[in-house]
């Protein structure tokens, strides 16, 4: 596991290659019902990790709390934990299908209405992660691809290994204390130390309440980008390096191009085909960096939630976002699939 | 790296394509790393830390980390006696960060053992046992991949129970995919070689064919992979403990970053807390990643020569 | 057939439209350089065909493509490429860019990796017209239409990719793309490697036909001396980066001086056959490596009729007595002796 991103580029379940170009409707079935089963064997791990392998459920929930032993059976009851394990099962799988991803002992909640209430500051920290990443790779990818080797390609390599060897979390730390505390060599905290508003803003669209929350996702969001660019870098530069040797572009340049215009035009849509469905392969990579960034600058988003589940440590909460997180990925790979498919105009048409 | 100066021969016989003598080319292989500029440093960074957490104990006490001993001043910038400042209780930040080397190193070398015998082991069977065993492992394998490593590293360490062998647990169950896929795709190309064929005319059990034959060609591409394993699980265990989940009692560079920021190290501008054991762990991630990358392009040098 | 707004200098009479002298490209990427050509002189009247042959290696495709310049950087181009009196290798990339296409454009090999594959045809037939000329898109694409046609690609594939086409549509592609911008000059290399026999005569009746009627200069490159012999009016062979005969190509055909040249005509390829296509039927051993400097003449380890003198110094192309319009560099040609020693 790396918690930030290895460094080489990883491969895409790309089209089928060949002659036979299966009709969409098939290809789509077969797709979703992959994801389908992937969903089931993710069901079937959490049940293990989460149910089977605690000792006791009980006693931990019922830690430092004075319980009778009358109240843990009656606990142990209302959970299901007597039942046989099947059943428990399914009766897990059935929950978790209509929504009903437990009870939170610590928030008095029910988990899914706490997941809900974080995913939006986790959507909108990712997102605008990916956006800024997206760019920033894509723009310094394909200037070093185009010419390897050069100075900027061999810094950009050497940059992205750097932050690629540093923790995400300590990366946050060194700009939360230099920008945020104010307590370093003079530097004002010119960003707040942390959560997602300062409290008795108005909410909503207000454009101060716009502006708050922006200020304090300045920090969190550099963070995130910083570890994560550097994966967009090396996908859209070895995508432009694969097409930098195809013929078509010699073509190009014969027709009288200019070099930059051949590497937009012809080179770069090319090299975006593969770079998008990448993009969206990535994004389960990046989970791990969002929940340290969200725990080191107090986002009250699902991470930040998954880290305050860990102190009891609140089982279900747990299990519910782990299963959360996981699915996500799951729906973005199969995005990514599902996408190539639909870009690539030599599987697009029939 | 002692393993790579002393690299035993493969387990049983050496394959028959195979040169007797083992140790010149091993010789020739070292050379050519070091004279890589990035896999000379990789290996000293690599040497320097193993030789500092190794003989920490010399020079440090126990009362050097004990939170009720120590006597310097709390949480103090870099002064004479402590060149890195002091932490919360006293404490020498720069012994710490040393101290701490050898509880990150052995989690991060631990993991990576799990790492490579879950990862080979799987790796070898799905590419050997290619019908439906085969396949089911692959299915498996690539199901892995998807899932998201940090939750599940979470959920394992917690339900595990907070310490060093649950994180390490945690990372190995993590990280085995990278170096599955890598062996099961060597050992696909081993065994469509005609040697193989061969040997399996001749008898060989499956067990024989592993050891014997797919395994010594298997070998270079696992101990690439595990440089770049440590790496990567020297910076997972960083992150687990950091969020609560290794041992409290023990030192190591992720509980150091947990004190500081459980403890307000951040609003207190405590720079010098929080930035050495990022340091530590920069040096030691890109010193292994380096000597990563160069053994790889060692080894493909001499397998494609120019 | 619409023209173009480039205004051209007008051509003096006899004054060829490409005129190169002393043509050499070293090639300095690894740690040898790579001798690809060496002084080669090559000359092309307006509306004239040239076909250059010879083995994989022999400088053929390097010679054409360093007359528009599109070589890798790492090429090292000396020598001088004069079309229609403007050398080619002392200009400034402004200029080239501006003659190429317009004034020269490639049918390049390999048609389905020569074109881009996400782009429709027809946008890659427009795109230099756009590019070169004052028009609109419209009128860009109806040009593009109309070169369709007139390569036999029915117009309405204009909106198609190019893996939607065979492969012979997709030469003739290649082809109507080269002419959108009425070039004086058409350089096509191995215009019909990887088709089959019936398509490859199409395609070379259609050149032939095309440049006829245009008044275009071609320069066609291609291993095999047979489909050079019906499309071009004049042969040049080439060898280890070095010219080793020119001529009329019925006679360089018929009768061969150079002993290389004679391999080449003598290997009429076998049907099914690919691989002798390529090496000339029967000739014993391989091409020099070309990053050593040779001495004397190159084919001299593989040559029937080799003697001692013809390994060292020079042996330079020289005219052929009685047959002004031939050139060869072989001691045994008629008149050698006399032609090294006028100098």
């Amino acid at each position: 596991m790396s918690v930030g991103v290895p460094l080489e580029a990883p491969t895409v379940s790309g089209p089928e290659e060949g002659p036979e170009r299966s009709d969409f409707p098939v290809y789509l079935a077969r797709k979703v019902g992959a994801a389908v089963v992937s969903f089931v064997m993710l069901l079937v791990v959490g049940f293990i990790i989460f149910s089977l392998m605690p000792s006791d459920p009980v006693s931990a929930l019922t830690r430092g709390r004075p319980t009778s032993d009358a109240q843990m059976n009656q606990l142990r009851h209302d959970l299901g934990l007597d039942q046989p394990l099947w059943e428990r099962f399914l009766t897990f799988v059935g929950h978790t299908l209509t929504g009903n991803l437990g009870y939170s002992y610590e928030y008095h909640q029910p988990v899914s209405t706490l997941i809900a209430d974080r995913l939006w500051p986790t959507l909108l920290l990712m997102g605008s992660s990916t956006l800024i990443s997206i760019w920033l790779g894509m723009w310094l990818g394909i200037r070093a691809g185009w010419h390897p080797g050069s100075l900027l390609d061999r810094s950009a390599s050497a940059v992205s290994l750097a932050l690629w060897s540093v923790p995400t979390f300590w990366l946050g730390l060194i700009l939360l204390v230099v920008f945020g505390s104010g307590s370093v060599g003079g530097i004002p905290a010119i960003f707040p130390a942390g959560g997602m508003q300062t409290h008795g803003t108005a909410g909503g669209l207000a454009p101060s309440h716009v502006l708050d929350v922006a200020w304090h996702l300045v920090l969190p969001c550099v963070t995130l980008v910083a570890v994560i660019f550097a994966q967009y870098v090396t996908i859209m530069r070895s995508s432009i390096i694969d097409e930098r040797g195809n013929p078509y572009l010699l073509t190009a340049r014969a027709k009288g191009l200019r070099d930059e215009v051949v590497r937009r035009r012809h080179a770069v849509p090319n090299a975006l085909l593969p770079s998008v469905t990448v993009i969206f392969l990535q994004i389960g990579g990046m989970i791990g960096g969002a929940i340290t960034v969200e725990v080191v600058y107090s986002w009250p988003g699902l991470g930040y939630l998954t880290f305050t589940a860990l102190r009891i440590p609140d089982l279900q909460l747990l299990e519910g976002t782990f299963i959360v997180f996981s699915a996500a990925v799951i729906v973005c790979n199969l995005i990514a699939d599902l996408l190539y498919r639909a870009l690539d105009p030599r599987v697009r048409r029939q | 790296m002692s393993t790579l100066e002393h690299d035993p021969a493969p387990v049983g016989e050496p394959a028959e394509e195979k040169a007797p003598s083992r140790l010149a080319p091993i010789g020739r292989f070292v050379v050519s790393l070091l004279r890589m500029p990035t896999g000379l440093f990789g290996v000293l960074v690599m040497l320097g830390f193993v030789v500092l957490a190794l003989s920490a104990p010399l020079f440090i006490h126990p009362s050097d980390l004990s939170v009720t001993q120590a006597d310097g001043p709390l949480l103090a910038g870099p002064r004479s006696g402590y060149p890195l400042g002091t932490d919360p209780a006293g404490r020498s930040v720069l012994l710490l960060v040393i101290w701490g080397s050898r509880t990150s190193l052995a989690i991060g070398v631990m993991a990576t053992l799990l790492t490579m015998v879950l990862g080979a082991g799987i790796g070898l069977m799905a590419g050997h046992y290619q019908g439906r065993v085969g396949r089911l492992l692959m299915h498996v394998t690539d199901w892995f991949i998807a899932l998201p490593s940090l939750p599940l590293a979470i959920a394992l360490a917690a339900v595990l129970g907070q310490g060093a062998t649950s994180i390490t647990i945690a990372i190995g169950v993590t990280s085995w995919t990278g170096t599955a896929r890598l062996v099961r795709a060597q050992t696909l190309a081993v065994e469509a070689r005609p040697f193989i064929e061969r040997a399996r005319a001749l008898g060989a059990t499956d067990t024989q064919l592993i050891t014997r034959q797919v395994l010594p060609n298997v070998m270079p591409l696992i101990l690439v992979s595990s440089t770049l394993t440590v790496a990567s699980a020297i910076l997972s265990e960083a992150t687990l403990t950091f969020l609560g989940l290794g041992d409290p009692t023990s030192v190591s560079w992720g509980s150091l970053l947990n004190n500081a920021f459980m403890q307000g190290a951040v609003t207190a501008g405590a720079w010098w807390y929080l930035i050495p054991p990022g340091i530590a762990i920069l040096v030691i991630v890109l010193g292994f990643t380096l000597v990563g990358r160069a053994v790889e392009h060692v080894l493909n040098a001499r397998v494609q020569p120019r | 057939m619409t023209e173009t707004a480039v205004r051209r200098p007008e051509l003096g009479p006899g004054e060829p439209l490409l005129d190169v002298r002393g043509l050499t490209v070293t090639y300095r990427s690894g740690r040898d350089p790579v001798y690809a050509a060496r002084g080669v002189d090559v000359t092309l009247a307006p509306g004239e065909t040239l076909g250059m042959a010879g083995e994989s290696g022999s400088g053929k495709t390097t010679v054409a493509m360093s007359l528009l310049r599109l070589l890798p950087v790492d090429a090292d181009v000396t020598g001088e490429i004069r079309f229609r009196g403007e050398d080619l290798l002392s200009v400034n990339w402004a200029r080239m860019r501006a003659v190429r296409w317009a004034e020269a454009s490639v049918v390049f090999q390999g048609a389905m990796s020569a074109l881009n594959p996400v782009k429709t045809v027809g946008d890659q037939i427009a795109e230099p017209i756009l590019l070169h000329e004052k028009v609109g898109e419209k009128a860009a694409r109806e040009r593009a239409r109309a070169l369709l046609d007139s390569v036999g690609v029915p117009s309405r594939r204009v909106t198609s990719y190019p893996h939607e086409l065979s492969g012979g549509q997709r030469q003739r592609v290649m082809m109507a793309m080269a002419l959108a911008c009425g070039p004086d000059l058409l350089i096509a290399d191995e215009p019909t490697t990887a088709l089959d026999v019936i398509v490859q005569a199409q395609i070379l009746t259609l050149l032939t036909d095309l440049v006829k009627e245009r008044g275009i200069s071609l320069i066609m490159i291609s291993h095999d001396l047979s489909v050079l012999a019906s499309t071009c009016d004049r042969i040049a062979v080439m060898y280890a980066g070095r010219l080793v005969e020119t001529g009329p190509s019925r006679v360089v055909i018929t009768h061969p001086l150079h002993p290389y040249a004679r391999a080449l005509a003598g290997a009429f390829p076998t049907l099914g056959d690919p691989a002798s296509r390529r090496a000339p039927g029967g000739l014993p051993g391989d091409p020099p490596d070309l990053r050593e400097k040779i001495e004397g003449c190159p084919f001299a380890p593989r040559c029937p009729e080799v003697e001692d003198r013809c390994r060292t110094g020079v042996v330079p192309l020289v005219e052929v007595v009685g047959a002004p319009d031939r050139e060869a560099a072989c001691i045994h040609v008629p008149g050698y002796d006399a032609a090294v020693a006028r100098g």
